[in-house]
């Protein structure tokens, strides 16, 4: 088993941790923190194929993922603001509830 | 030009102008209407004295005096229409004529229907007819005639019907309108007629109009269909209309129904100037009718039909008058035998000779139809001469000016105005090369002329007061009884007795008429034919040899004689032995039972024209009603059934073919749309499992297509 096997190994399991996270719990926040993990699965594998692939000096894996944490972080703030807003309009947070676009 | 033609306009514009303003104005301002209506007149008769001035003034010049003025009225095409006015001795006569028989109706007028409370409008029409008659007069253009001609029917129409509360009022209204305007047809239809043929309607226009040499050329060598010049055949259309409104032959049945009208209008318009107007226009388009080719006899077809129809009207009508008991009825037929005598004069003579025995016409029989007003207005509205008479010693001044009248119509020998007329006609007749029958005719109808009107004068005021006012009905013994002790008992009923002499303002036109009526006569003696030369722009001297030339003595002699047989027969026949009760039967009647009834009846005239022309009229209304319901309104209603047909087949295929295919196809899509809709829950984590699956479902399909 080669590292990157490994690696990729680990992050196919987080991201399929953060996808049963995301579809399962019923708290909108943790749906959100389940969308977290799969994203920065996606920031692994990006990490782990600059690391061992052709050209582990050129630093591009890095970029794309500084990049990536920069906009998930900025997403994570657009996403609490909704939640923060559906709380005040609907008195809870339950996904199973707002459900006010069902044809 | 003078001023006087160029102004000429002036003349009918302030009688109209004068209508107009009483028509906007408040029914109870008589005194305004009647100031307006007669000051208006004045105005007009002042003018038309200035125009007949100036036509007397011009006479030194050569040829006849004429000044045409007009404007361009509109465009049509690239041609302009015009109206214009002419001022020559015909208008010049006309004018003065019309203009002051106008006004003193209009001034007896205010008397004769004081007490009506329709004063206003009646001033309102009567100066609506005489703006009209006026515009008629001095019209130089067959369209601006035609105009004034119309409005001339309408208010005949309008003031014959002016007691339209009479059924009988509002039927002879009808019957005028209707009857003059199957005349006037003819002179629409001349007057197109003319317009093609010569490119023009003015009469006279420095020699392009309408009856000036050249288009009369033209119209002459043009031949209709029948091989009748043009101009002959539009002279007779235009005569038609003549017939229709002067009330000749066979047209003439309404003249003597419009006698329904007030007295005024009667004399007005159904005597003295409406109905010469038709004898006016074949005066004023005598040219076109006399047109013929150079060396030709001078007695065209046209003028040989005015001829035979004046003559036959003239004896036709006069021998009807012998009959008839209502005073103005008498006068009515009376009237229509003496335009056939114009009609006759114009025929045989000439303009000259048919335009004087007008203006002596209109004058005397003004003068009768106001004096026979005033005798109806003192007689408490009775019209039936039976009822009347003793009059004379109640109403000396009608009595005298009615005499006048009488003898200056039955043409009473030198001091009449109506016997040197009459016998320029006669005279003219005995001259015609065609045929001496119309001459015959016109002594007959003399003869009977001054028979009628001794009987009718006889009757209403010589003899004793017959009626007791109003209360004729009662039995003829008692009747009897007061007739023997009238007139002193007849004033004894309750006001409604003696009659009356009429007011000043009544009986003073009546002396102004009679002094015209004799002394107009001496304008156009044999010896001084002096309107002969007016009318013709030729001076004439007085000259005493004429009166031998020509048999003219001789037969003003067989003229003398014959008038006064006819008076003497009827002074014989009414006079000295007068009729004593209403009811006793004519003295002819009498005699000649059958044929005093057919006369009685006017030759059953009216009832010819019911059994035959109304009768088919009636018989063609039914059968256009016929095709209308059943034929037209047939088809109209098959059309409708296979409308309603289709209309149904169309509501049951949209009801259960398209209603239910469409109704299924939306039961379909909304079921459809449930269904959907299910699908779509709001649950973002179902998406997002749903997401989940098909990445996994993608995954797998790419490793499989990896693999293969």
């Amino acid at each position: 088993m080669t590292p990157l096997q490994g690696c990729l190994l680990v992050s196919a399991l987080l991201f399929a941790i953060g996808l049963a996270g995301a579809v399962t719990r019923r708290n909108a926040i943790l749906a959100l923190v389940g969308i977290e993990l799969m994203l920065n699965a996606a920031n692994l594998n990006f990490i782990a194929f600059w690391r061992y692939g052709a050209h582990p000096e050129a630093l591009t894996g890095m970029m794309v993922v500084i990049f990536s944490i920069a906009i998930a972080a900025a997403e994570a703030a657009v996403g609490l603001a909704l939640i923060i807003a559906i709380y005040r309009h609907y008195r809870t947070v339950n996904l199973d509830e707002i459900n006010n676009l069902k044809g | 030009m003078t001023w006087i033609a160029q102004n000429l306009w002036l003349i009918p514009v302030l009688p109209l102008a004068a209508a107009s303003v009483i028509a906007v104005n408040k029914q109870r301002q008589r005194k305004l209407a009647a100031t307006l209506a007669i000051g208006s007149m004045v105005m007009a008769f002042l003018l038309s004295l200035c125009a007949f001035s100036a036509a007397l003034l011009h006479r030194g010049g050569n040829g006849v005096f004429r000044e045409a003025a007009g404007f361009n009225w509109f465009q049509f095409g690239g041609q302009w229409l015009q109206l214009g006015w002419v001022l020559d001795p015909l208008t010049a006569v006309m004018l003065v004529m019309v203009s002051f028989v106008s006004l003193l109706i209009f001034i007896f007028s205010v008397g004769y229907m004081a007490h009506d409370e329709n004063f206003m409008r009646f001033f309102c029409f009567m100066s609506l007819f005489a703006a009209a008659m006026l515009g008629v007069v001095i019209a130089n253009n067959l369209l601006l005639f035609f105009v004034c001609w119309e409005i001339v029917g309408l208010t005949s129409y309008l003031l014959i019907g002016f007691w339209y509360h009479k059924p009988s009022a509002a039927a002879a209204a009808k019957k005028a309108f209707i009857t003059t305007r199957i005349g006037d047809l003819g002179l629409l239809l001349g007057m197109v007629w003319l317009y093609a043929e010569t490119g023009t309607l003015n009469f006279y226009a420095n020699g392009n109009g309408c009856l000036e040499h050249s288009a009369l050329a033209g119209m002459l060598t043009h031949m209709t269909a029948a091989g009748m010049a043009v101009s002959t055949a539009i002279g007779l259309l235009i005569f038609l209309s003549a017939v229709g409104k002067s009330g000749q032959l066979p047209l003439h049945v309404w003249l003597p129904d419009a006698m329904e009208g007030p007295t005024p209008v009667s004399a007005l318009i159904h005597a003295a100037t409406m109905v010469a107007a038709g004898v006016f226009l074949v005066a004023r388009v005598y040219p076109l009718m006399s047109v013929h080719p150079d060396g030709a006899a001078a007695e065209t077809t046209a003028l040989t039909v005015v001829t035979w129809i004046g003559a036959l009207t003239a004896i036709f009508a006069a021998s009807i008058a012998v009959a008839q008991t209502d005073i103005k009825r008498i006068l009515a037929y009376s009237t229509v035998s003496q335009l056939g005598y114009m009609m006759l004069g114009l025929g045989v003579g000439g303009v000259a000779v048919g335009m004087f025995h007008l203006i002596t016409h209109a004058f005397f029989k003004a003068l009768l139809f106001l004096g026979s007003g005033s005798v109806i207005h003192g007689c408490h509205e009775e019209q039936d001469v039976r009822k009347m008479g003793g009059l004379k010693k109640f109403m000396p001044v009608t009595f005298a000016t009615y005499a006048i009248g009488m003898l200056a119509l039955a043409g009473f020998p030198l001091f009449f105005s109506g016997f040197w007329s009459k016998d320029e006609i006669l005279h003219a007749a005995h001259g015609w090369p065609v045929s001496h029958i119309p001459f015959y005719l016109g002594c007959a109808g003399a003869l009977l002329t001054a028979f009628y009107m001794t009987r009718q004068v006889a009757l209403v005021f010589f003899g004793e007061y017959r009626s007791s006012g109003r209360e004729s009905a009662h039995s003829s013994s008692k009747t009897d009884e007061h007739e023997k002790s009238a007139p002193t008992h007849v004033g004894g009923y309750e006001g409604k007795g003696e009659p009356h002499e009429s007011p000043a303002v009544m009986t003073v036109p009546l002396v102004i008429l009679a002094v015209f009526a004799v002394l107009l006569g001496f304008i156009g003696t044999p010896a001084w034919p002096w309107f002969d030369g007016f009318l013709k722009g030729e001076p004439v001297a007085f000259d005493f040899s004429r009166l031998t030339e020509n048999s003219t003595l001789g037969l003003m002699l067989a003229s003398a004689v014959i008038v006064f047989t006819g008076l003497g027969l009827g002074w014989w026949l009414y006079g000295k032995r007068q009729r004593k009760t209403v009811e006793e039967p004519d003295v002819l009647q009498v005699a000649q039972p059958y044929f005093f009834r057919l006369l009685e009846n006017k030759y059953f005239v009216d009832e010819i024209y019911a059994a035959t022309v109304i009768r088919f009229n009636a018989w063609a209304a039914r059968a256009c009603d016929f095709l209308d319901r059943w034929i037209w309104g047939g088809v109209v209603l098959l059309v409708t059934w296979v409308a309603l047909g289709l209309s149904w087949l169309y509501r049951l295929t949209d009801e259960f073919v398209v209603n239910i295919g469409f109704d299924a196809g939306c039961e379909t899509l909304r079921e459809g749309g449930g269904e959907i809709s299910k699908w779509h829950s709001g649950r973002v984590q179902t998406y997002l499992r749903v997401i989940g699956v098909a990445l996994v479902v993608l995954v797998l399909f790419l490793i499989w297509e990896r693999k293969s």
